[in-house]
Order: structure tokens, then sequence, then C-alpha cells
């Protein structure tokens, strides 16, 4: 789960991280009043989750009220790559001299936390670590004893941040991590952390992503989940059915249980020439009825053309796949769109039994089973 | 021959007394699977499928000699479940649990590289030595018993392939799904030591996904330590970047490491063919026998 940048800098800024001055508005006279209060130059930044929204044109910086209604009025309501905007943060603007970064996430590699210190801040760390990997100063943490103080001064000291900062810089790391780690973070990040002319750190974009198996322990951050959602309408129903699922471009529809299977189902449309619409993963288990939810929703999705439904049953039982896919089937007086079932594994006899065959397309291999679909779907495209 | 469990396996179900816990050790029994003791904390005294439950594991091992535990404790409960294991010094833990928070597993982590222990999983299948023992929920039915060491991160996938290979007689000597989350304990290559060492794995198939670098890594080792013949697989050739796949694990980084493409070429460089289709992997496994 990601928090919005003004829900992650509240948390910083809770635990004692300096934050720049911010309100978070929904109108343009909303965005002058919390300007005015602060006052000018204010930074207008669309809380949408997507990376790039200063290029994208998601962040003006502006100097007084006729700029910020113009900068408002553009950015309330533009979509961002994807993203509706309904919300700004407005933000005092900090007159800098330098540009951080700092950040822990979970080097699953190691299987440890790691702390990490640039002065290359401002841009995007990921090409910083691809082009000058030296230019990161990192701290592998054992999370047994947590991340010792010599260990955030020394990231500090790697990292070559002037000697008069180090002491602000070490502090800002050291309090991250408890918050990471507190809070169950999987990445928290603060790019850049300004530098001002008389030497203070603020951190003026803030991220932090925390670990969606560990929200039943932090109610306070997944109160702030609903705020956070995906924009799109199909994601947003997954999350409401809790299926694991990803839109895709293509037309081929897919459903199969097990992530592992499914993005194998996946690769196959591809290889026999299909393009898939979806990932979707039922997960282990799934009744009759998450079955008929699954249909339902690959059907409303309407670049679909022909859907494979792939099971191979451990712990899912193939007759409750069965009576999954009659229910969802027997409602409509026509199917609209063609569905393809390959089902092995667990009770796929009973399955079968139980199958309408008169509304599926029965297959007995994964490979046939997807070739099948991959050929309804180009009939429908022709 | 097999690795990590076999006839002699004694074994001890932590939840045995839950919905997921007593069915599938039910099911483990029924597979012939040695299950001498539970343990749930509260429930001592109890029985289940005749099984006799103490409080603790500790209490289990001492009292049962069990030498292996099966987790199927909820994910809240299921890192102090491993770390509950990890202090009795059994050989083998195989956490079946799916959900166990990252820094639950980073500190579990910690404790298991100060032990002998293997850990199979968290969010796993288990393993299975057809014919023997299987510790998880894997479908006995599908697996037979033969000279193929497998080795997967995912639990359908791993089934796929077993289908494949003993649909043309190709059976298993141990099949080995080691989990999709970003941190397990058993890696490919701790199974693909394992495998190495056995005189019965005479070809070993290798199913890894997008995200992390531990296939790379199993490359590595093949090429250095491996003789025996191995064929991989690697799903998620058609996943975008900076989307979930389903497991924790299975994500391309928007950088574009732990992609299918780096996997595959790591593999095929290290001598290691990999298939397109499962049907290609069961095609180079039969031409290595």
């Amino acid at each position: 789960m990601k928090l919005h940048e003004y829900q992650a800098k509240q948390v910083f800024a809770d635990a004692g991280i300096p934050t720049p001055a911010s309100q978070l508005a929904s109108d343009v006279d909303g965005v002058v009043a919390a300007a005015e209060e602060i006052g000018y130059p204010v930074a207008i930044k669309a809380q949408v989750q997507v990376g790039g929204r200063g290029k994208a044109g998601g962040i003006k910086l502006v100097d007084d009220e006729a700029e910020a209604r113009e900068a408002a009025d553009a950015i309330l309501g533009m979509d961002l790559k994807g993203y509706h905007v309904d919300r700004v943060l407005v933000e005092e603007a900090v007159d800098f001299t330098n540009e951080l970064y700092v950040g822990v996430t979970m080097d699953r590699g190691a299987g440890k936390p790691v702390a990490m210190v640039s002065t290359k801040g401002g841009v995007d760390i990921e090409a910083v670590a691809e082009e000058t990997p030296e230019a990161i100063a990192s701290e592998h943490i054992d999370p047994a004893f947590g991340m010792h103080p010599y260990q955030a001064r020394k990231a500090v000291y790697d990292a070559g941040v002037d000697r008069e900062l180090a002491r602000d810089v070490s502090s800002v790391l050291t309090t991250l991590y408890q918050l990471w780690d507190d809070r169950d973070g999987s990445d928290a990040e603060i790019n850049p952390l300004m530098v001002t002319s008389d030497d203070e750190v603020i951190a003026a974009d803030a991220v932090m992503n925390i670990d969606e198996d560990a929200l039943f322990r932090q109610p306070e951050l997944s109160a702030m989940e609903e705020e956070a959602a995906s924009g799109d309408e199909l994601e947003q129903k997954a999350d409401e059915y809790s299926f694991d699922y990803v839109r895709l471009e293509g037309n081929v529809g897919i459903i199969g249980n097990g992530a592992g299977l499914v993005m194998t189902t996946l690769d196959l449309v591809d290889h026999y020439g299909g393009e898939p619409a979806n990932f979707l993963d039922v997960g282990g288990g799934a009744k009759a009825a998450r079955i008929a939810n699954a249909l339902d929703m690959v059907f409303s999705d309407e670049n679909v053309d022909s859907v494979v439904f792939n099971i191979f049953g451990g712990i899912t039982r193939g007759d409750e796949v069965a009576k999954g896919i009659n229910e969802a089937l027997e409602q409509f007086d026509e199917i609209p769109k063609p569905v393809v079932v390959r089902l092995a594994g667990t009770n796929w006899e009973e399955g079968m039994e139980i199958l309408n065959e008169d509304l599926v397309t029965v297959e007995q291999t994964l490979e046939d089973a997807v070739q099948r679909a991959v050929e309804y779907a180009d009939e429908v495209k022709a | 021959m097999s690795v990590l469990v076999d006839d002699d396996t004694r074994v001890v179900v932590q939840g045995i007394t839950g919905g997921e816990g007593k069915f599938h050790a039910g099911q483990m029994i029924e597979y012939g699977t040695n299950v001498v003791a539970g343990a749930v904390p509260g429930k001592g005294g109890q029985e289940v499928h005749g099984v006799p439950v103490y409080d603790t594991v500790n209490e289990a091992v001492e009292e049962e000699d069990a030498d292996a535990s099966v987790v199927f404790v909820p994910p809240a409960f299921a890192g102090d479940a491993m770390f509950e294991a990890l202090d009795t010094d059994l050989d083998l833990v195989v956490a079946i649990t799916e959900g166990v928070p990252t820094q639950d597993m980073a500190r579990v982590n910690r404790r298991l590289g100060e032990t002998d222990t293997y850990l199979i999983g968290p969010n796993c299948p288990g393993l299975i030595t057809p014919g023997e023992a299987k510790l998880g929920i894997l479908p006995g039915n599908i697996f037979a018993s033969g000279d193929v060491g497998l080795v997967s991160r995912s639990g359908t996938l791993t089934y796929q392939v077993v289908d494949n290979l003993t649909k043309r007689g190709i059976g298993q000597t141990t099949a080995i799904g080691i989990g999709g989350d970003p941190i397990i304990g058993t890696s490919f290559i701790d199974a693909l030591e394992l495998f190495e060492n056995d005189p019965d794995t005479k070809a070993i198939a290798m199913c890894g996904e997008i995200g992390g670098e531990d296939e790379e890594e199993a490359a590595a080792y093949i090429d250095e330590h491996v003789d025996t013949p191995v064929a991989g697989f690697i799903a998620g050739r058609t996943a975008p970047p900076g989307k979930r796949m389903g497991h924790a694990g299975a994500i391309v980084s928007g950088s574009g490491t732990g992609t299918a493409e780096s996997k595959i070429n790591a593999l095929n460089d290290a001598g290691v063919p990999v298939g397109d289709t499962p049907e290609e992997v069961a095609d180079h496994i039969e031409s290595f026998l």
C-alpha cells in the first residue's frame, strides 16, 4: 500500500522529520486560502501516486494569487498518467542550495533492511543507482538489533554529505529507519531532502509504502488506504473481490489459480500469438461464488474477446470451479464472450461431470486451452 | 533416495487444530507421512486424527521425537511459530502460511542463519518425496516416484510441470516448492545443492519467475557446482514493470532488474535450456534421462 505524499509527510512530521508547511486543498478557492495562510511563493502538487509528476505538469510553483488560481485550475481535475487529480498539496516553497536523498528499503537478496544516503537527490534514484552506484552509500541493518547510530553516521559520511550537515542528516535517517521499522514499511524515502541556505534540512517529498501483509497491525495506516486506491475501475473492483488482478492491454482474458501458473498462462497466450488482457489469480481454495465473480470481472472488461480459465487444483477443487462457471454463465441468454476451460488436479473428474459443456469449450491441456482461446479472440477481431 | 524428507521423517504439525492444519494433516497422514504430533498453544492433551497435540513445539519434539515441522499458523503468528520451531533444533521446518509480514521474515531469516535447520517457505506448497512423505498441501496423486528433482517458486506451476512429467512416465525424487515471497528460507541454490548431492536425482527441473535475482544467482551456482543436468522455466515473460503479479516477490522493478529475459539469459549462459512452455521443460528433462 502506497501512502499519498500528504499522508506520508504527516507521518514523517509526526515523527519529528522537518517538513515544509503545507495544506491539502480540493478546489481553487481552497488552494488560494491555503497559499495566503502559508505565504507565497508556494508549490501546488497533484496528489496522485505516479512518478514524474513534475514533468507531467502536476507540480507548479506560484508567486501570487493569480498564478495560484491558474495553476490550481489546470491541475485540479487533470488526468495525470491515467489518474484523476482531485486534491493538491499547497506547500511552502523551500529556498534550497542542495538536494540529498535518504531512503530505507528491504534488500530481498540479502534478506535484510538497507539504509541509503546520496548527495544526488532530486532526480530518479534508480537512474543514479544504475549510472553511478558509487554515489549511493548504503548500510545493511541487522534486523535483530535495528540500525546502530554509527551506521547512520557512516552512511552519511560515506555519501560525502557536508560535515556541517552530517548530524542533521544522520538524525533524519535514524528517524526514517525507525518509522520504516515501526510502521512495517516496504520503502520509506525522502527525495529530495533539501538543504536550505542556512544549512537546515527539510523533506520536500515523502514516499512511504507499507507491506500489505502487515496492515492488520497498522490500523492507523490502513485507515488511510481507501484514499490511496488505484485509479482503474476494474482494479478497484478487483480490490473489492480481493483478487490479485492486473489489467493489461490485450484481448484474451485470463483466470487461474496461483500466481506462477497464471503468469505462465499469460506467457503462453503471448507465445501462441495472442495478447493477454489481464492477470487474475483467484487464489487457493476458491469456492463457486468466487469463481463466478472472477468471470464477471473479466467479462466486464470491454477489451476482452475471449476467456481462458485454467485451474490446476491443489487446495482448489474442480467441482467448486465447475459450479462457479455454470453459475456465472447460466444467467446469460447468450454467452457474451467464448470461454475455454481447462481443469486439472483435485476433483477434476467431478468438475467435468458438473460443468455445463454447452456453455464453454473444454480442453485437456494448458497448451491446447490457450491456443483455442487465442483462436477465438482472433476470430472476433477479424 | 530423496532429499530432506522420506519414510523416516517424523512430523509435528503446528496449527493442527485449525481448519487448514486439520484438513492437511489428514491428507498428509493419508499419503503415508509419519505425522507424530501437533502443536497448538492451549490445546495440549487433545488428539487430532489420532495424533497427540502438545502446547509447545518443544514438548512435541521431546515426547514424540519429531525432526520436522509444518506450519499452518495464521500470518500474524507465523513468524513466532517459525521462531519456536527453529529453537528446537528440528532438521526441517516447512511454512505453508501465505501473507507473513516481510519484516517478520527478515528476523526469522536472521535467526535461521544461526541454525542448521532447513526452512522451506513461507507461502509455499511444501515438499514431497513421492510414495514416502509429503509435508504441505501438494496434491499427492499427480506425483510419481522417479529420477527428477524439482524446485519451484510457485505452487500450481509446480503441479503443472509435474503433471507434464508424470504423464510421460517420468517420476520425481523430491519436489520442493520454495515459495514466492521476497524473503524465503531455502533458496534455489540450497535445493540445487541437495539434488546435486543426491545420487538418485538424475535431472533437475527448476521453475522460477520474475522478481529478485535468485534465478540469476542459481544460474551462476549451476555453472560452478552442478553436474546434474538442469532444465528451467521462467514465468512472467509478459509481465509489465512495476506491477506485482500475485506473489509479493513477483515484480519487475522500474530499473529493469528481475526480468524474465535476464533470468533466461543467465540460465542459458550456464548451459541450462529454458522451455517456452511447461511441455518443453518436460521435453528437455526427457532428453537428459
